[in-house]
């Protein structure tokens, strides 16, 4: 049969072009009309839209910094005092949750009735409770501590008391070796060493509690998912336990906990701004009293989101590097 | 042939059940220095637990396994000396994937007997060059053949030096044409004066190599026997139908 002219409207070429042009036309005008609207709104309230308003003075103070910040210090500084107190709080977490998930989760497949049961009760209270509540409790339960004179002081050099964890620090400005600088009680506060305020604590905590139960979860599915064999195998060449988990299965057990592993990272980050609950200053915090203050709304939530991304793009890509490192080579 | 003065394994009325079920009732086997042993029988016989049992990969709950002069008991420093002395070869070979073949081999010596890196890389070279795969020291076990593999395997549970070799069907998961590359191996070993049970279907193997047979049905270890005599004129009705079976065609 010979082929009928094609029809211009009739052909899947030509159509398949024609909607993907119908939707970026409409995306586009959805977009202008977005910008069109925000511009207008911001005209009629006199706001100057810009990131002019960053290099002004901030004026209000942040409880704790990384770095020295005073109110006199621009509202650039302020947002990096933010973007620190974040990171700092999420890298640790991060570290802490992936040591006792990973503790917790082993221990959920011990063959000791008792200790396996507990990290199950573990797992099923913590995951389960909505970590905003968790944050509660924990900034509840460490701001009524004892006062600085009654504090607590399980370890020499440790105090916790209501004005948080003082830890001994290093001090490297001695040359080479750090000299470590413990902490003590003159009157009515601590001198030397390194505080960690309570809003800190009671942050860093329910971050890597809270995280702790999920991680859990998935590096027992990826012991699981290492077959049996293999143990059995580390057991006939007179491997102990100990050595089997560290040498043979954990090594195994990456390649199926990392990807899941690194939603879990993300998650720490993206759940730090819950810190504004309990009053610390993370970069959402910081930069909520900025847009309160200027009115600046679209640059600080546009800033505040790029730079939760670029966090979160970064670490994925780390772990996603070194997901590829510990794939096992085939054929 | 010298009469064995001191038995290395000795199996003593061992019985062990998983759940209900009676996997072992009663084997007493004893396996001399040097002594090469065949088990064959049906699937779920018990060979493969009855081998597993000498290791202790599984726990017998009746009778007594003493092993080169140490009784398997609820003592772990025990049974990792006995595992020490017992290499064991399995059917799914169970190299680990993440390590190089070197490393497979140098694992244990390096981790469990303290043996220097150099000097335990050296012993798995030598072993390498044994089971004729020294080319493939860098490679990881899944760039290998299933043939590879086993013999990487063999080479693996050497690499402690052990006095008895166990084999729980060590070409069952071969394609055909590998299984000749891991007998000869085997029979190597043999030759070499090492102590061995293997569990294996390779009659021709087992007729060539083995000092003893051992015929095991529903648990019971049923007949035990030299292969010329095992092969030729089986003392048991059931030994007969098996060998029939198997050698029929």
């Amino acid at each position: 049969m010979a082929a009928a002219p094609a029809g211009f409207w009739s052909s899947t070429r030509f159509r398949g072009v024609l909607y993907q042009v119908m939707v970026v036309a409409a995306v586009v005008a959805l977009g202008g009309w977005l910008v069109h609207n925000t511009l207008v709104n911001l005209e009629i309230r006199g706001i100057a839209t810009g990131f002019g308003f960053l290099a002004r003075e901030a004026g209000f103070g942040i409880s704790e910094s990384w770095i020295s910040y005073s109110p006199a210090d621009s509202y650039a500084r302020a947002l990096v005092v933010g973007l620190l107190n974040t990171m700092v709080v999420s890298a640790i977490g991060i570290v802490l949750a992936t040591v006792l998930g990973t503790v917790v989760g082993v221990a959920r497949l011990s063959g000791n009735w008792l200790v396996g049961k507990l990290a199950t009760l573990y797992v099923e209270a913590l995951r389960n409770v909505p970590l905003l509540l968790q944050l509660f409790v924990w900034y509840g339960v460490l701001t009524a501590l004892p006062g600085a004179r009654q504090a607590l002081h399980p370890l020499p050099g440790i105090f916790l008391s209501n004005r948080g964890l003082v830890i001994p620090s290093l001090d490297w400005s001695q040359g080479w070796l750090p000299a470590m600088e413990i902490p003590r009680l003159v009157g009515f506060n601590f001198i030397g060493g390194l505080t960690l305020s309570p809003e800190f604590a009671a942050l860093l905590a329910g971050l890597t509690i809270y995280t702790a139960a999920f991680i859990a979860e998935i590096v027992r599915a990826g012991i699981l998912a290492v077959p049996k064999g293999q143990t059995e195998a580390a057991l006939s060449l007179g491997l102990s336990r100990g050595q089997i988990l560290r040498l043979v299965v954990l090594p195994q057990a990456l390649r199926v906990i990392i990807p899941p592993l690194t939603s879990q990272y993300l998650n720490i980050a993206k759940n730090s701004p819950l810190a504004i609950a309990i009053g610390y200053p993370d970069l959402v915090a910081v930069s909520n009293t900025a847009i309160n203050q200027t009115g600046q709304a679209v640059e600080g939530v546009a800033l505040v989101m790029a730079v939760f991304l670029g966090l979160s793009l970064t670490l994925s890509a780390l772990m996603n590097w070194y997901n590829k490192r510990v794939a096992l080579v085939t054929r | 042939m010298t009469s064995p003065s001191q038995p290395i394994i000795e199996l003593r009325d061992v019985n062990k059940w998983f759940g209900a079920f009676h996997v072992l009732k009663d084997v007493t086997l004893e396996v001399a220095k040097g002594e090469r042993v065949v088990v064959c029988g049906p699937s779920g016989s018990g060979k493969s637990t009855m081998i597993r049992c000498i290791n202790r990969l599984e726990e017998h709950q009746g009778g007594r396994i003493v092993v080169d002069g140490v009784e398997l008991a609820d003592d772990v420093k025990a049974i990792e000396a006995v595992r020490r002395r017992v290499g064991m070869v399995f059917q799914s070979f169970n190299l680990f994937p993440h390590l190089t073949v070197l490393e497979n081999l140098t694992l244990a010596p390096v981790r469990v007997a303290g043996v220097a890196p150099k000097d335990a890389e050296a012993t798995a070279m030598a072993l390498l060059e044994r089971v004729r795969i020294p080319e493939q020291a860098g490679k990881f076990p899944g760039q290998l053949s299933g043939g590879q593999q086993q013999r990487v395997a063999i080479a693996r549970a050497l690499c402690l030096k052990p006095a008895v070799m166990l084999f729980d069907e060590p070409t069952s998961a071969l394609d055909p044409e590998m299984v000749g590359e891991v007998l000869d191996v085997m029979s190597g070993l043999a030759a070499e004066g090492m102590t061995m049970i293997c569990v294996t279907h390779e009659m021709g193997f087992a007729r060539a190599v083995a000092d003893t047979m051992v015929f095991m049905d529903e648990g019971r270890i049923v007949e035990v026997a030299p292969p010329a005599q095992f092969f030729d004129h089986p003392a048991n009705e059931r030994t007969k139908r098996f060998l029939g079976k198997i050698i029929g065609h």
